[in-house]
């Protein structure tokens, strides 16, 4: 097996997972929420509803499909296609596995390790908001555009507060390689000490993990999506598979930031004690990947728990947060890594 | 003012205190409450499957009797249109020919005798207006349907079949035959 064959399959394993998780993010979503709120939640489509995501897609499929006449035709198919792809580009750099040996050689469960990987992220999930900003424009409906500006305003303040927030971290970790940020978290408990990253920078994770909500439009930061005050925000105009783009893309994007929080502070593939169970290189990559997906799991399950809990934000009250507190907060962080940081490196 | 619960809290719009204005601790005792609800005991009936138990004097769709001989009760007095808050009945009465005595009761009889189940509030009034005991609310729910004209309920809807009689028993609790005795008491007075 070649690296090049090896390589392909990895990607394309990564895209048929991505799909997978978000399908199911959907019907979990359902779920999630019916049990917080006593129900059942769909449950006809085959064993407990298993089939609803299959269901969902076929019926976004079968719908008619409506352009406005009044809408930029070409920018309107070009936003959700915009927001799908940048989603979708983000799994490439996320470290699903530690190395896998097959024959004597050893191929990385990651596509490809760019030394700056949490900055590639960074930029393609920048490019994400002009998926919704172009969509929301090209609708031509005052709904639409106001969601979209909300959108953009709100993605560009919480990002500001992210990125000083993975600063941070990288300062502590000396890389920005996702991989490599990664094998700092090594070992877990017992053995050779290494704790995840969360025990030495709590406020940053905390910080991250907020701005994740507000990047990925979720609640309590749904404000360009809200239904009570913009009908359905960026995407009213849109139908169909168009639609389906945009709540798939979404749901991707909550894969990936779940999978880049796991990677980032919980430690990724790496599980306690997993150097002193005595197991060989390729049963440690496999439980490892497996952990990883349970971190991410739990990570999904907690992006709605928290929707099905707390109320929308005010806008003015997510303007106030983003700059007011997560900002100075994530400036503060960083001053006392790097003070820590300076006197470790004396001492 | 005497307060129902004594769950109700008293707002005001004093200044948040530090742990207030992080959000964080009211954040987590909302995540708490949920998490708590995921393993309550859901409140869903599984309907096709599962149907809710009815209450022993529920007011369902109508039955029109027949006596013990299989003859209709009905004799188009039409006291139950006039009892009818929600104008719901129509009726067109007629006479009864020789030879109709195994189906009808009495000399007069409803030829024509229409329910609109949208009209109807399932009050009960057309019951207990009814003085031959022709007219019950039964168990029974009205069904949905695709048109507004397939609720309008005849004849053939409402009058119970002679091999299939419906049991109006279980409403006619003790409270329920008190109460119509006291109103035909109140009537003859």
């Amino acid at each position: 097996m070649t690296l090049l064959l090896f390589k392909v399959l990895l990607i394309l394993a990564v895209f048929a997972i991505s799909l997978f998780m978000a399908a199911y993010s959907t019907y979990a979503e359902r779920k999630v929420a019916a049990f917080m709120q006593d129900r059942l939640g769909p449950d006809r489509a085959g064993p407990f509803g298993l089939l609803q995501p299959l269901a969902d897609g076929l019926k976004l499929f079968m719908k008619e499909e409506i352009t406005p006449e009044v809408s930029n035709k070409f920018l309107f198919v070009l936003g959700p296609s915009l927001f799908m792809i940048t989603a979708l580009m983000t799994g490439v750099v996320i470290p699903w596995g530690n190395l896998l040996n097959i024959d004597g050689i050893n191929y990385s469960l990651q596509i490809t390790d760019i030394n700056i990987g949490i900055l590639y992220v960074f930029g393609v999930v920048s490019i994400g908001v002009y998926g919704i900003m172009i969509g929301g424009w090209a609708s031509n409906n005052k709904f639409s555009l106001l969601g979209a500006i909300r959108a953009s305003a709100q993605m560009i303040s919480y990002e500001v507060a992210m990125g000083l927030s993975i600063i941070a971290l990288v300062m502590m970790t000396g890389t920005l390689s996702l991989k490599e940020i990664c094998e700092y978290q090594a070992g877990g408990v017992g053995g050779n000490w290494n704790f995840w990253n969360v025990v030495y920078q709590p406020l940053s994770f905390l910080i991250f993990m907020i701005c994740a909500f507000a990047e990925c439009n979720r609640a309590p930061f749904d404000l360009p999506e809200c239904e009570t005050e913009l009908v359905g925000g960026y995407h009213t105009e849109f139908s169909s598979m168009k639609l389906g783009l945009y709540l798939f893309a979404e749901y991707i994007n909550m894969f990936i930031s779940s999978a880049t929080m796991a990677t980032l502070f919980f430690g990724g593939y790496n599980f306690p004690f997993m150097h002193d169970l005595g197991l060989s290189q390729n049963a440690i990559t496999i439980i490892g990947t497996g952990v990883l997906f349970g971190k991410i799991i739990f990570f999904i399950f907690f992006f709605m728990w928290i929707r099905w809990t707390i109320p929308r934000f005010r806008y003015d009250q997510l303007m106030n947060l983003g700059w007011k507190g997560l900002l100075p907060l994530a400036i503060g962080n960083l001053l006392i890594t790097g003070l820590f940081i300076l006197l470790n490196n004396r001492g | 003012m005497e307060r129902l619960t004594n769950r109700s809290k008293i707002v005001s719009d004093k200044k948040m205190t530090f742990l207030e204005k992080i959000y964080l601790p009211a954040i987590l005792s909302g995540i708490m409450i949920t998490i708590k609800h995921m393993f309550k005991k859901h409140a869903t009936v599984r309907y096709p499957e599962k149907t809710r138990e009815f209450s022993e004097i529920y007011r369902g769709m109508h039955v029109l009797k027949r006596d013990d001989k299989g003859a209709e009760r009905c004799t188009a007095c039409g006291l139950c249109a006039v009892a009818c808050p929600a104008e719901a009945i129509t009726m067109v009465a007629a006479e009864r020919n020789k030879g109709e005595e195994n189906l009808y009761r009495e000399e007069k009889y409803a030829a024509k005798y229409e329910i609109n189940m949208l009209r109807c509030i399932f009050c009960g009034l057309c019951e207990e207006a009814c003085p031959k005991e022709a007219i019950f609310l039964t168990d029974r729910i009205v069904t949905t349907d695709y048109g507004r004209d397939e609720f309008i309920y005849g004849k053939d809807k409402l009058v119970e079949p002679v091999n299939a009689r419906i049991d109006v028993t279980k409403r006619q609790t003790p409270e329920v035959l008190e109460f119509k005795q006291q109103k035909k008491l109140s009537h003859n007075r």
